[in-house]
Order: structure tokens, then sequence, then C-alpha cells
């Protein structure tokens, strides 16, 4: 059989950053009605690619055909004008607007001189509506939350009838019930032949999804393969370069005493009443559907929001926590699920941003930072958490995105927290990263710590907790030790049936 | 190639400040004197202190409007102190106090009241500039003995006092930003405000000592200015603002904040400095010395934009 002719061929591209190679000699295919997957570890060179491809940044060399036609991309306006759309990996809706002035910024409908709000308010409603979003197109952005962001930022790409949509990791901030929304909605552009190139790092959308892979490992192209016939562990090990053993790592440790008491617990109309325990050397994981409050609770906890009722013990002692910094003295960390707008400080460093919440360590007698003992630190995260990095003094927003949270992970452990409430920690982590992380909280565990894990990813959920709070609409609904628990009981009290 | 361009984009304002004083010393063969340049970093110190201020400020994504009122105000009382007591000690020291107060003031709305720094500094800049008046009763308050003038004018190893100062508050500034946790978080709160009160830093309390650091360095001018003219005028400082403003982000400080250098401010006063010094000389009327300033603004930051991309 003839193979079909790719409407995109991507040929030996390079692009190298000051002390970065990040690509060399790169090839990518996409077909019409057919969703190519881009698969590689954190920092392989897949953002910088379909970077390339949209036309944020030039290539240093190689060529890009459409639809067999050499064609030079050499900013956003040409990528767009080929019929080029692209969901980026970190959020780049403005806050300040709303809805539907994102959807139709720079494609503006006028009426005359001035902008004819009617009919664009009119046309987003009715987008959103075809994508079950039931959302007004006059909200501001800022007030959705990261996941309904991520929706209109799919939205956005999808209202423009490209041929090419490339997607950067678009469920990293999804909960099940919108990603497959999302599936829904490729299945459809599938149908109306449009080419789709998928990033992700989670393997079972590969296989539910993508019809063809392509990997790449430290900017190199490694291989091209159809979906059908791959297995999961070829496909790892076309990524890593390894094999990797079991993917959640266990280890059995002693629980201990009560580290965290959370008492009755309340904020606004949001959290209602809500009480648990989290003792040490446990894994305390929660779960739930997006917006059921999982967030608010950590930091209420935490002391980021004010709580407007209810009480939290530490070690058995009352604690008084009405701000961050009450919370870190505290022996708490949270890491937060928005990593861009609540964890990193774009413009320092990575060495700065990984050291900020603990400088006082740091700090000699004549109150100086000693630079020394700050890269000393920096530099042994920065190998175990196999962060990848031309320097620490490299500025933070160079890195790829898994990267950055890694860089973020390793904040938060600098301050060797007693309670550890994680965020969904490994959002937009490789395979490979995912089980250090794991690991590392196995060893917060077995050091006797507590760790909260907030996760919309249910194999992760399972895999990892001790034990399993689920809650919905504020409230905790459920509770399920980790051998009675299974996806359907989640999912049951996630909806909010309680027994 | 990279290695030298990414040099030249780093010492890009000293290289402006350089060919600046080269062009001008080419015009005009009078610049290039002992004397004529320790006059120019004289008349730059004062800007440069008020500069130093702002730089803080405007690091964190703020901005400070009130410095030359604080100046005016700040100065007239250190007058009166001299004319009273001519204990020039408790003059500097009150000076300075008043100075805290003021940006402790502009402080306090910025992170409590939540308000703009531009409308918070701007109704400073008013209020204080008329409490001025109302101190001095619109009149200047003259004869301030030798010790106080000794300040703005006496030279210690052939070098101006008020450049002592300046190399004073320059070195505790620069270390204060540069190497303790206080600097660090100057620059993080200015970079990302959420992210760094989620790390555990107290936001607010960083915000609030920026504008009494800003306050602080007014009130420094304040006394260098008034002892340097040996007279304090209510009208003293007005403007000041806008060179303190237009130094900083010559001296390529983002004006969004959490990027930027106290070295690099220093420099984007001598450049302004050194301009106005050399326009003088070539006795280019001072209406247009204000286009030729604008101008130079301008095109500094179109140069730095161009680099950043
Ligand atoms: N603007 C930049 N300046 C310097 N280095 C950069 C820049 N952008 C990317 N890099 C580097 O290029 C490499 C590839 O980054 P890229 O973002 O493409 O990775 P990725 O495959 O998308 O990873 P992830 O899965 O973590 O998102 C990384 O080492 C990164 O640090
Ligand atoms: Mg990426």
């Amino acid at each position: 059989m003839q193979e079909k002719m790719p409407i995109l061929e991507m040929k030996n591209i390079s692009k190298s950053f000051p002390g970065v190679r990040a690509l060399s000699d790169v090839n990518l295919r996409a077909f019409s009605g057919e969703v190519m997957a881009l698969l590689g570890e954190n920092g392989a060179g897949k953002s910088t690619l379909m970077k390339i491809l949209s036309g944020v940044y030039k290539r240093d060399e190689g060529s890009i055909k459409i639809e067999g036609r050499e064609v030079e991309i050499n900013n956003i306006k040409d990528a767009q004008n080929l019929g080029i759309s692209i969901i980026h990996q970190e959020l780049s809706l403005l806050p300040n607007l709303t809805i539907y002035e994102n959807l139709f910024l720079g494609n503006e409908i006028l009426g005359g001189f001035k902008l004819n709000k009617r009919e664009m308010i009119k046309k987003s409603e009715e987008l959103l509506k075809s994508f079950d979003f039931t959302v007004s197109p006059k909200t501001l952005t800022k007030e959705l939350t990261v996941g309904e962001m991520q929706m209109v930022e799919i939205i956005k790409a999808v209202s423009k009838d490209a041929k090419i949509i490339i997607m950067d990791e678009p469920t990293t901030a999804l909960t099940e019930v919108e990603t497959e929304k999302l599936f829904k909605i490729i299945e459809r552009l599938k149908n109306n032949n449009v080419a789709i190139i998928y990033i992700s790092h989670r393997m079972e959308e590969i296989f539910k999804i993508c019809d063809k892979i392509t990997v790449l490992r430290d900017g190199s192209f490694i291989g091209e393969e159809d979906v059908k016939g791959i297995t999961k562990d070829k496909l790892i090990s076309m990524m890593v370069g390894r094999k990797l053993e079991e993917q959640f790592p266990r280890i059995e440790t002693k629980i201990g005493n009560s580290i965290l008491k959370v008492e009755n617990i309340s904020w606004k109309d949001k959290i209602k009443d809500v009480s648990f325990e989290l003792k040490e050397g446990e894994i305390l994981g929660i779960a739930g559907l997006m917006g059921s409050g999982r967030t608010e609770v950590a930091k209420l906890i935490f002391g980021e929001y004010k709580k407007s009722s209810g009480q939290v013990f530490i070690e058995g002692k009352k604690a008084e926590i009405n701000s961050p910094k009450d919370g870190i003295r505290e022996g708490i960390a949270y890491l937060s699920e928005d990593r861009k707008k609540e964890g990193l400080i774009l413009k320092l460093s990575v060495l700065e941003n990984m050291t900020l919440s603990n400088l006082k360590k740091y700090e000699n007698k004549v109150k100086r930072i000693d630079r020394s003992k700050e890269l000393e630190d920096c530099k042994a995260y920065t190998k175990k958490l196999l962060i990848k990095t031309s320097s620490p003094n490299q500025l933070i927003k160079n890195l790829s995105g898994g990267n950055q949270q890694k860089v973020i992970i390793a904040k938060w452990l600098l301050t060797s927290p007693k309670v550890f409430i994680i965020d969904e920690p490994t959002r937009g982590i490789d395979v490979g990263a995912k089980k250090e992380i794991y690991q590392i909280l196995n060893e917060l565990k077995a050091q006797g710590k507590g760790i909260i894990m907030i996760s919309s990813d249910m194999e992760e959920i399972l895999g990892v907790s001790d034990r399993i709070l689920v809650m919905h609409e504020g409230r905790i609904t459920g509770e399920i030790e980790r051998d009675k628990a299974n996806q359907e009981i989640i999912m049951k009290y996630a909806v909010g049936i309680t027994d | 190639m990279d290695k030298l361009k990414s040099v030249i984009i780093k010492f890009k304002s000293l290289i402006g400040l350089l060919a600046l004083c080269v062009i001008i010393s080419i015009i005009t063969p009078r610049f290039l004197n002992v004397n004529n340049l320790l006059n120019v970093l004289t008349q730059v110190s004062v800007n440069a202190v008020i500069a130093i201020g702002m730089s803080y400020v405007i690091l964190t994504g703020g901005i400070d409007l009130s410095v030359g009122s604080i100046l005016a105000i700040t100065g007239a009382i250190s007058a009166a102190i001299i004319v009273k007591s001519n204990n020039v000690f408790l003059a500097i020291i009150v000076a300075i106090i008043i100075g805290a107060l003021i940006g402790g003031f502009n402080g306090i709305i910025v992170s409590k009241g939540k308000i703009q720094p531009f409308i918070v500094t701007l109704a400073a800049m008013t209020i204080f500039r008329g409490v001025t008046y109302v101190y001095t009763n619109g009149t200047p308050i003259s004869s301030l003995g030798r010790d106080f003038t000794f300040i703005g004018n006496a030279k210690v190893l052939g070098i101006p006092f008020p450049v002592i100062i300046t190399l004073i508050v320059f070195l505790i500034a620069y270390y204060i930003i540069n190497e303790t946790r206080f600097g660090r978080y100057v620059y993080a709160l200015g970079g990302n405000e959420d992210s760094t009160r989620l790390s555990g830093i107290n936001t607010d309390r960083i915000k609030m000592i920026v504008y009494v650091v800003s306050g602080i360095a007014a009130a420094i001018s304040g006394v260098i200015v008034t002892s340097r003219i040996g007279s304090a005028s209510p009208n003293a400082g007005s403007g000041y603002e806008l060179d303190a403003i237009a130094a900083v982000v010559l001296g390529g400080t983002s004006l969004s904040g959490g990027e930027g250098s106290i070295t690099g401010t220093i420099i984007g006063a001598m450049i302004i400095g050194v301009l106005n010094n050399g326009l003088n000389l070539m006795n280019v009327s001072p209406f247009y010395q204000s286009i030729v300033k604008g101008l130079v603004i301008l095109l500094a930051v179109l140069i730095d934009k161009r680099n950043k991309k």
C-alpha cells in the first residue's frame, strides 16, 4: 500500500541557544486526519521544535515542507497563514480580558469602526456550548481555574480552522472529565481531516488517541513508529534509553503519631467542615474533580487563605497559621498546582528560584548570602532530580516545563518540611523523573514526614497513596484505605455519592 | 562573536556613557578637565542618591513620585533646625527620620491599602509639596551656618563631599541588594508577587521597606541640596522624580520590576549628568536641552528593547 503523503514534513531541524544545543537533525511528519504523538523526556526538545513550527523561534538549520511545498516560517503570523495553530505548554491567555476577548484576540469582529461586542459574545457562546463548556463568555479569564483556562485555550486554537494543530501537553491541567472532552474534540478534528501533533507525558493517552509516534531524546531524532504494534515498554525505552522497572515503587513504613490534624475548617461558601488527620510516615492522597476544593483546603492549611472557622494542629499543638510565612515556620510546605503563577519567578535564575524559601539558611554572620553554599545545594538537587539546565545561573524561564517543575520541587524539599502538601506534583514530568519523584516521596515517608498529595491522575493517586480522601463541592465525601481503593469507588465519591 | 555580543549587552549602559563622553569631549575641549569632571560628579550626586532609592522601589515593580517633595520638606526642616540650633547632626538625623516616615506612609498605603503606587505617591507628592509651602510660608529658609554648608561644598582629598556621600550610599545599597536576603526578596517580589508570598516571604513588609529606603535617599539628597545652596527653597526638588526615574530606566532596569541593577542606575544618572553638562558647555539653550534629553532616553530604551529580543 502506498503511504499517505504527509501534510507536514520537518527535516534535519537544528536549533541552539547560548550554551545549549536544543535540537540536532530532527525530523517530524504529520498526516491529515491523524494524531502524531511527539514524545521524549523533559528537555528533549519537543516544545522547541513546536515553537519553530509555530514561528516563535527561528530554526538554525533544516527545512519545513507543508503539502509538499517548502515554506519559510519567520513569525507567528506566517505560521497562522499556513494553517498552523498551537496550544502552548504555558498558558498564554491574557488574565485581565474576558473569555470572548481572548477568543477573538487579533481576529476581532468589527462593526464599522468599533468592535462588535454583541456578535463576538454571541459567537463565543455558541463556540463554548459546542464544546460543552458552560461558562459565560463575559467571565474574566483570571477568575477561571487553571483547567478552565486550558479549555479556553484549546477552544481558541481549534476554532481557527487550522490544518495542523499542535497540542503541547494540553491535559496537564485537566481533570479526567475534561480530558475526555478534549479527546472528543480530537476525534472531531480527525474526522475533519485536521493533522494533530500531540505532546504528552501520559502514556495511556498516547495509546488511546494517537496514530503514530515520534520520539526525541536529548535533542536528537530517535524514530517514528505506528502506535499499533508498539508496547509501552518499547516506547519508554525509546524515550529514556533504558528500561524502567515498576512505575510506582512502594515502601512500607510504620505509620506514626499524628503530625497534622485539621478540625472542621470552613472557608466562605467553598469549603465546608473539613476534618482529617495525617500521620507520620503516611502519604495521604486527595482525589476529586476540578473545583472540588482540594487546592483551597491546602491553601487554608498553609495560610495563604484565612479560615472562616476551624483549627489546625501540628504534632498535637494548635497552630496559628495566618500567612504562608507562618505555614513554613510550622514546617509545612505547599507546592502549588500552578507553577507559572504561584511557583516560579521567571526573571530569576534556577539557583535563585531553588533557594528562595530557604534563604535564611545561607546567611552568614554579616547577613550576607553565602553563594557557595547555595551552589552546593543547587547542584546536589539538580543531580538528584535529574534537572536539565545548562548552569545554575540559567534563567528559569529558559528551562523546559518539566524541568521548571523539578526546580520548584527541589525548592520545597530544601525547606525540610514536616508536612509536605503537593498539588499535582508530577504535572508535565516525564516517566523517568516521575518515578524519581515518587522515590523522593518515599524517602520522606521513611523519615517519618507526612505527605498530602493532591492529584487528578488516577493512576498516581492509586499507586502512591497510603490512604485516600475524596472531595466533592467543598466536603470530604469519602475516605478509602489503600487496599480497598479503586477507580470506581473514587469516582463514586468524587461525584458526590456517599454511602 | 556571541561572547563579544553578550559582553556588549552586559555593559551597554557603561559603553553608552563612555561613547557620550567621547563625543562631547570631541565637540568641546572644555569637557575633559578635572575641575569640570568633579563638577559633573557633584551635580550628579543629588540625582544619583534619589535614583538609588528609586531603584529599590522600581525593582519591586512600584514607583515613587514623591521623592522631589520629600527632598523639599526634609531640606526645609533641616534648614529650620540649623537656623534654630545650628546642630548639624540633629538636622541630618531629623531629615532622615522624616524621609523614612513619609516613605513608610507611602509603603503602608501601597501594601496594606492595595492602591497603585503611582496614585499613592502622586498624592504624597502633592500633599508634601503643600506641607512644605505651609511650613516655610512659601519663602526660602536661608543664612545657614558654615558648619552645615560644609556638607554640600567641602572637598576631602580633592573630592567633593557630596560625591563621597553618594559613593557611600551606593556601596551600602549595592551590598544590600546583591548580597543579602532582603535584596533577593526585592527582585523576587518584582518578578512575581504571588510566587514570592507563597515562598513564605512577607511581601507587604518588603514593599513597605523599599518606600522607606526611597524616602531616606530623598532626605539625604534634601540635606545635600540645602547645604550646597545654603538655603532651603520650598520649590526645591520639583521634577526630580522624573530625572531619577530616567536614570533608573537608562541603567537598564525594567519598570515592570524584577530585573535591573543599582550599578546601572548610577551609570544612568551619570549619563544624564554628562549630557546636561555637555549641552551647557556647548551653549545649547535649555529649551533644546530638554528635547535632547528626552530623545536620548527614548533612544536608549529602544536599543535596550531590541537587545532583549
Ligand atoms: N530560550 C531558551 N534559552 C535557552 N535554552 C532553552 C531555551 N528554550 C529551551 N531551552 C533549552 O532547550 C532544551 C529543550 O527544551 P524544550 O522546552 O524544547 O523541552 P521539552 O522537550 O518541551 O521538555 P518538557 O517535557 O519538560 O516540556 C532544554 O534543555 C531547555 O533548557
Ligand atoms: Mg515542553
